[in-house]
């Protein structure tokens, strides 16, 4: 197995174990978005999880490097929290800061990150930017709130690896991208119903059960 | 390969190539007139195919037998319609004139074809060396070139492949299943060719990782995605020499081991994708491709893929995801295509330019090509000139030629009497850069080093009157709309940059806007997950660094130096030059915006003006009365005179 330092402490994982996960496991917290064990390719898009590993010119994401005896790893300087305090911001200047409306208070990965970074969840300096776009209701089960995702994926791959096929799906491009419903001929096929899969992995809150009635809240 | 298999193969070939030079004397022996007419896209858009029928047409009214031969692009933009007439019974060498519209096809007909007058005023020049009408190697724009990618383009017709096999193609094919792929490998390690897409990657490293993946299968792919504004260069070789790109991509399969070869297009290129798939289909009914090529024991099927028009498709990672079926959005390398491809076998992606470059190479030898161009980039380098210049077009010249040669010697300088400002090179991943660089030689090296990259052969020149600050939003614009959206620093990041240059274009840029860019731009490049993001914010930071005082006139002094940005300028009338009476500019106007003084002058209503610049388009030059400032404060003060009450 191998035995590598991080942040001068000695870890040990297994062989092709990702440098994430390595540190997660061993309580060393890196942020992260689009991470998850078993999406091969890693999607690497979130590009949160930077450290400085040494030999390398520059920070790299952890998720896409696998763990290899006698690495060197740092988690804490100036050049990876820059970038990952520039990549909070960026997400959060397109983010619809309104936690206490939001299912995922308390339990939102940009609420932890922000804190860890000391990052403010409203942070100065950019200009805020909310797409002027709605709720995507057309799902008979769930709602998309496109202002409040990050587009790590998860949602479109966990759909995938339970189904068989993903009822979600990446769609337009640029600063228009969301995730959508598009492409998958009839819902009714899916076990939309039973399965909160893209729920419960959903980072920030973006996806939920349709909400009926007087809750509805009328922003995205 | 064996020498009774290598017997086979000559044997095979030669017939082909008898039948080609069978051809080629019939034609050329023919005791009639030949008219070549370039008919690439670059040809068509400018009236070649309403030339071409005039030309069958006015033929046919004088009764005039001759055969018209259709070609591909020279690469001269600027002169298109391009038509070459060889009248041998005239006296006259081959002639090759410019801007050959119907009228003129029809006049050229009747009076050289006819009577033999080959009508000098609207000759460019001859294309051999005689004593009655220039050469046209005698001309910079031609006799400056190299031409090693493009020497059949424009002469031969790429929808005929008898043509290009008169002209010597195929035969380096044949000559590489006579060598073993190592063979064939190392001699284009030997001869330097790096690829020609734009990062510049050894191209014979590429195809020795490929070959020693060990994998049966193995598959070549040639990257025509080709989508930089104002970028056209591997369009004009699949419309004008496709058989040279899949002569390279057959010996390239063959050194690597691949019997699948796919051709990723685009599919707003129509035409290159018509010949170069009835390139494919002409090849292969000669043996030259498919089963067995020319009874060898080496299979090459080639397919054309149509890319939907995604700039982000030319990113190796996203094209592979987007033949698979999937949204073209790249991934993390490594692992790199050749190791871990499409269909997750071992891929090769060459850029046409770079396929095209391998029969030359082999044919001539690795020690010729590297005679040509400089140490760390042997060979040519191919650029569409476009912009502020005056023969604009595709230009083939050796590595570690100045920009100052390019443009102002080959290209002819800037027209107007306009002065010089910048050239942006590598598209929207390259950068601008200004006069202190018209001495930079072009190379991967050099160019890389100044800021700009070669990227796959971009070339914008710009004049005095454009504004670096709205070159900046507009190469922006593009890259945030062509951004797949799947990392966080190029999807916001780059849209961050955009609505900061867009509020800067307005007038309302703010202290701080300059260093926001800066980091933003700083932190995008090292946090972007591909080469789009990664490149995105060097027209940004290439313009501030070169152009700061551009960018610090917008912000502080809300002014646009090169008067372009709409919201920063006023048009007034100067009325020592205005002449009493002309109305032309207020008929001209859209929104009459222009009113009469009471001297019978002319001054604009500042209120009502939408500054799109007709009028100064339409005042007569002799007048040349319409002014332009910056900012728009300091327009004098014209008085309009009280409206008359119209009488009933």
């Amino acid at each position: 197995m191998p035995k590598f330092l991080v942040d001068n402490k000695e870890i040990e994982a297994k062989q092709g174990t990702t440098l994430l996960k390595a540190c997660l496991d061993n309580e060393i917290y890196i942020p992260n978005l689009c991470y998850l064990e078993g999406i091969d390719p890693p999607s690497v898009s979130c590009r949160m999880c930077f450290v400085e590993i040494e030999g390398e010119r520059q920070p790299v994401t952890s998720c896409s490097v696998l763990v290899k005896d006698d690495m060197v790893v740092k988690t804490d300087t100036p050049a990876v929290r820059q970038l990952q305090r520039t990549g909070l911001r960026l997400l959060l200047s397109v983010h619809h800061v309104d936690c206490k409306n939001c299912q995922a208070n308390k339990k939102c990965e940009l609420q932890r990150m922000a804190k860890f970074l000391k990052v403010g969840l409203k942070p100065k300096g950019l200009e805020r930017h909310l797409r002027e776009i709605e709720i995507d209701r057309s799902h008979p089960f769930l709602d998309y709130y496109p202002n409040r995702c990050v587009l790590c994926g998860k949602c479109v791959h966990v759909c995938r690896e339970k189904n068989g096929q993903s009822a979600l799906t990446f769609s337009k491009r640029g600063f228009d991208t969301v995730i959508s419903f598009y492409g998958v001929r009839d819902l009714s096929t899916l076990e939309c119903e039973n399965c909160s899969a893209c729920i419960d992995i959903c980072p920030v809150g973006a996806l939920a059960l349709k909400v009926t009635g007087a809750e509805d809240p009328t922003t995205a | 390969m064996n020498p009774a298999g290598n017997e086979k193969i000559d044997q095979r070939f030669n017939a082909i190539y008898k039948e080609a030079e069978k051809r080629r004397n019939e034609f050329r022996d023919a005791p009639v007139p030949k008219i070549h007419i370039g008919m690439a896209t670059c040809g068509i858009a400018s009236g070649a195919l309403e030339t071409k029928k005039a030309f069958e047409e006015a033929l046919d009214e004088y009764n005039i037998e001759a055969r018209i031969h259709t070609v591909g692009c020279l690469g001269h933009c600027y002169a298109e319609p391009v038509v070459v007439i060889d009248h041998p019974d005239s006296g006259f060498p081959p002639i090759f004139y410019h801007e050959v519209n119907a009228g003129k096809a029809k006049m050229l007909t009747k009076l050289f074809l006819k009577e033999g007058d080959p009508r000098f005023e609207h000759v460019y020049g001859a294309m051999e060396e005689n004593d009655l009408i220039p050469w046209v190697m005698e001309f910079a724009r031609f006799n400056r070139e190299k031409r090693v990618v493009m020497e059949k383009c424009g002469y031969i017709d790429p929808e005929d492949i008898y043509d290009y096999i008169a002209a010597g193609g195929y035969s380096t094919l044949v000559k590489a299943l006579k060598l073993s792929p190592d063979e064939i490998i190392k001699e284009v390690q030997n001869s330097g060719l790096r690829g020609r897409g734009g990062a510049g990657f050894p191209t014979g490293r590429k195809w020795e990782l490929a070959k020693n993946t060990g994998e049966q299968e193995k598959i070549v792919i040639c990257n025509a995605d080709e989508g930089d504004p104002g970028a056209y260069m591997d369009r004009t070789i699949l419309e004008s020499n496709p058989h040279q790109v899949i002569e390279g991509m057959a010996i390239c399969a063959y050194a690597v081991g691949a019997k699948k070869a796919i051709i990723y297009v685009r599919a707003e290129y129509p035409l290159a994708v018509t010949i170069v798939t009835k390139a494919i289909r002409q090849a292969r009914e000669l043996g030259l491709l498919g089963e067995s090529v020319l009874g060898s024991s080496f299979d090459l099927e080639i397919d054309v893929f149509r890319g939907s028009g995604a700039f982000v498709c030319g990113e190796e990672t996203a094209l592979i995801r987007s033949i698979e079926g999937y949204r073209g959005m790249p991934r993390h390398r490594p692992p790199y295509p050749v190791q871990k491809g499409l269909w997750n076998k071992p891929t090769v992606i060459n850029n046409v330019k770079t396929l095209a470059s391998v029969p030359p190479i082999l044919d001539h030898g690795a020690d010729w090509y590297r005679e040509i161009g400089t140490q760390n980039t042997p060979g040519t380098a191919i650029f569409s000139v476009v912009g502020n210049v005056v023969h604009a077009g595709l230009v083939e010249i050796p590595m570690g030629v100045s920009l100052r040669t390019l443009i102002f010697d080959i290209c002819g300088g800037i027209p107007n009497n306009k002065k010089f400002k910048a050239v942006q090179i590598g598209g929207p991943s390259g950068g601008c850069l200004n006069e202190d660089f018209l001495d930079t030689p072009i190379d991967f090296d050099s160019l890389t080093e100044a800021g700009a990259m070669m990227g796959s052969g971009g070339m914008v020149v710009m004049d005095e009157d454009t504004c670096m600050v709205e070159v900046s939003r507009y190469f922006l614009d593009f890259t945030q709309n062509e951004s797949c959206g799947k990392c966080t620093f190029c999807r916001i990041g780059t849209y961050h940059l955009l609505k900061i240059l867009e509020r800067l274009t307005r007038g309302e840029g703010e202290d701080g806007d300059i260093e926001l860019l800066e980091t933003l731009s700083k932190d995008i490049k090292a946090g972007s997950l591909c080469g789009l993001g990664k490149t995105a914010p060097n027209p940004v930071l290439t313009s501030i660094k070169y152009f700061r005082e551009e960018y610090e006139a917008h912000i502080y002094e809300k002014r646009c130096p090169a008067l372009m940005c709409r919201p920063m300028i006023a048009f007034y009338f100067d009325l020592d030059l205005c002449a009493r009476g002309c109305d032309a500019c207020a008929t001209a106007c859209p929104v009459e915006a222009v009113f009469t003084t009471s001297n019978r002058k002319k001054g604009v209503d500042q209120e009502l003006c939408v500054k799109c610049g007709e009028c100064m388009v339409v005042c007569p030059p002799e007048y040349d009365a319409v002014r332009k400032v910056s900012p728009p404060h300091l327009v004098p003060h014209i008085e309009k005179p009280p409206e008359k009450k119209k009488e009933d």
